[in-house]
């Protein structure tokens, strides 16, 4: 058979694809290094507007966003991913039970709904049962649509895993948590590392319903910097973006890279 | 003698179907004990009924007198031997094997004492440090039996665990199996379809099928006074004949064969009237004065012994296995040759 490479217009299909992928990122990332203010014309290079991120008059703003936004990332990936591990567990290790299959749809429904939706259902929800918006309710928010995130890996890492090692812990006189803890959990553990990682990344760059439901004076980065870019596109935000790029690329590396790791240990 | 694994009237159902219909076995202390069937003959379910992860639909499974069918697995006193080994991948050898005693709450110093010399007794002293997945097939099958027999357990289940290996190493397995067994005085129950695994290893064999034990008794018994045509079929090779039963008595039945002749030999069956009888290929001689003759077709060429495909007056096809000795005269096909039975070589079957 012909490799994918041989059909016609493949390389060109390919360059258009990549283009259109990366060509603007890689333009912020070039001129968050612009000496000029301007955002279109190159003024040679420069740091400073890395230096007016972290001194400028936005700094403060942009920090107090940025503590937000790793701390709620932070709480909701964590309560996510334990959450997710406990719902794969009674997927795949609870044998048959009534409602499996709706249960599977109901834990990865939030991917499909539109966030729109969600945002507007969850400030409703909020208004309704009286809970005054802010930091706990973008963790709550977070939290509900961080659990798909981390369940994916979790599920496809236990799934791999034959029931046949718990049963011979259990043979071998352990407890059921002992069972669970000495080796269920260890050789999940590649798994809860790269679904955390994916629920932190995802709860770090949301906007839609972190907007929603913020509240009035709370920021998280992704809200400060839209506020910001409202009042015209400076380069500062350039330089930002190109740091959270950062932070995603090597999340998701990391992530990756346990995941490989780990299933290269496992049997 | 003592009884380690009483059996009574194990019942599993899954659903609509049937995994085990009623199962009552004995298995005397100190035995090699092995379940042998084909696959879905439901001794795996037994195996893992009593390892406590099935429950019994019905019945009672007693260990040493102590019915332990509510019993969670972790407070049986047996441990398992798992066909896929599933030893722990993120532990290292001795680690595996001191994981029982350490459940067990023996303290550090002792556990590692006995790991180590369990590892001893299956000649990987050297690898204790290792990962399981750097270890060969038949390294990891002997760190199973290892992690298996450091409790002491007062059965050891053995589940097909030497399916993966590749026949020599199996050959070799069951001889040191076997010593092993002896060595420790532990109770072995052993599953496999295997038949001459069972056959090479076991001091009883329960032969399975359906759900149902058929046979239990030695190798001898259930090879040559099999009591059904599932046994002799399944067992061995053998030639199946339908005769007339003309009496049964004491477990002998005269008969006649399709040549006319008459026979006498021992019987399962309990009734007169139409019947099986079995014939062992190897027990057959070929002379000019046999009770049966036959029509050789094909010869078949197997190295230490010949195969002689024939067809017996009347149709049915028969199947001799003569040694390959240098005096063997083998007949060509299409010869007509007269087939004796050696003493005791035919048994006639239940249905």
């Amino acid at each position: 058979m012909k490799g994918v490479r041989h059909y016609p217009g493949f390389l060109a299909i390919t360059l258009v694809c990549l283009a259109v992928l990366y060509v603007p990122l890689l333009v912020v990332a070039v001129y968050s290094f612009n000496a000029s203010t301007s955002i279109t014309k190159w003024g040679g290079f420069s740091l400073r507007w890395y230096v007016d991120v972290f001194t400028g008059p936005e700094a403060e703003r942009f920090g107090l966003a940025t503590w937000n936004s790793l701390t709620i990332a932070l709480i909701a990936a964590s309560i996510a991913t334990a959450v997710a591990m406990s719902a794969a567990l009674a997927m795949i290790r609870g044998g048959r039970f009534r409602g499996r299959g709706a249960s599977y749809a109901l834990i990865n429904l939030p991917l499909m709904v539109p966030e729109m939706v969600v945002a507007v259902a969850t400030l409703i929800f909020f208004t309704t049962i009286g809970l005054t918006t802010g930091y706990l309710t973008i963790v709550l928010a977070h939290i509900t649509f961080c659990i798909p995130f981390a369940y994916l890996p979790i599920a496809a890492r236990l799934s791999g895993i034959e029931d046949s090692y718990e049963q011979a812990a259990r043979d071998l006189y352990a407890t059921r948590w002992q069972a669970f803890r000495l080796v269920l959990l260890p050789l999940l553990g590649p798994g809860l590392m790269s679904g955390w990682l994916l629920a932190f990344i995802i709860s770090l760059d949301d906007f839609i319903i972190t907007n929603f439901v913020k509240g009035a004076g709370m920021e998280t980065l992704p809200t400060a910097i839209f506020g910001s870019v409202k009042q015209g596109i400076k380069p500062n935000i350039m330089a930002i973006s190109s740091l959270m790029l950062l932070v995603s690329i090597l999340f998701v590396s990391l992530s990756y890279i346990i995941n490989r790791r780990g299933r290269r240990a496992a049997p | 003698m003592d009884v380690a694994v009483s059996i009574r009237n194990a019942v599993k159902r899954y659903g609509a179907t049937t995994a085990l219909a009623g199962v009552s076995l004995d298995i005397t202390n100190n035995a090699f004990f092995t379940l042998l069937g084909p696959s879905g003959c439901g001794k795996t379910t037994l195996l893992r009924m009593i390892a406590g992860f099935e429950a019994a639909s019905e019945g009672e499974i007693l260990l040493f007198g102590q019915n332990i069918v509510d019993l969670e697995p972790h407070l049986r006193p047996v441990n398992t031997v798992f066909q896929n080994y599933a030893l722990f991948p993120h532990m290292s050898v001795i680690d595996n094997v001191a994981f029982g005693l350490r459940m067990k709450g023996v303290e550090i110093a002792a556990r590692r004492a006995k790991a180590g010399r369990m590892l001893e007794l299956v000649h990987l002293s050297a690898l204790a440090d290792r990962l399981p997945s750097q270890l060969s097939g038949g390294q990891q099958q002997r760190v199973a039996l290892a992690r298996a027999l450091a409790p002491e357990p007062k059965v050891l289940l053995l589940d097909e665990p030497l399916s993966a290996l590749d026949l020599k190493l199996r050959q070799a397995m069951r001889v040191e199996l076997k010593q092993l067994q002896e060595e420790t005085g532990i109770t072995f129950l052993f599953v496999t379809h295997d038949q001459d695994e069972a056959l090479a290893m076991s001091d009883r064999i329960a032969v399975m099928s359906q759900g149902l034990v058929q046979q239990v008794g030695t190798a001898r018994d259930i090879y040559e006074v099999p009591v059904n045509r599932f046994v002799a079929e399944f067992i061995g090779e053998t030639n199946l004949i339908d005769v007339e039963v003309t009496r049964v008595s004491d477990g002998m039945a005269d008969l006649v064969l399709p040549s006319g002749q008459r026979l006498r030999c021992s019987s399962a069956a309990t009734a007169t009237g139409r019947h099986a009888l079995s014939i062992r290929p190897e027990r057959v001689t070929v002379t000019p004065d046999g009770q049966l003759t036959a029509t050789v077709e094909r010869v078949v060429y197997m190295g230490s012994d010949l195969r002689l495909l024939t067809r017996l007056e009347g149709g049915r096809e028969f199947t001799v296995r003569i040694q390959n000795a240098a005096r063997t005269a083998v007949p060509e096909p299409g010869a007509r040759i007269g087939l004796k039975l050696e003493e005791g070589a035919a048994r006639l079957l239940a249905d």
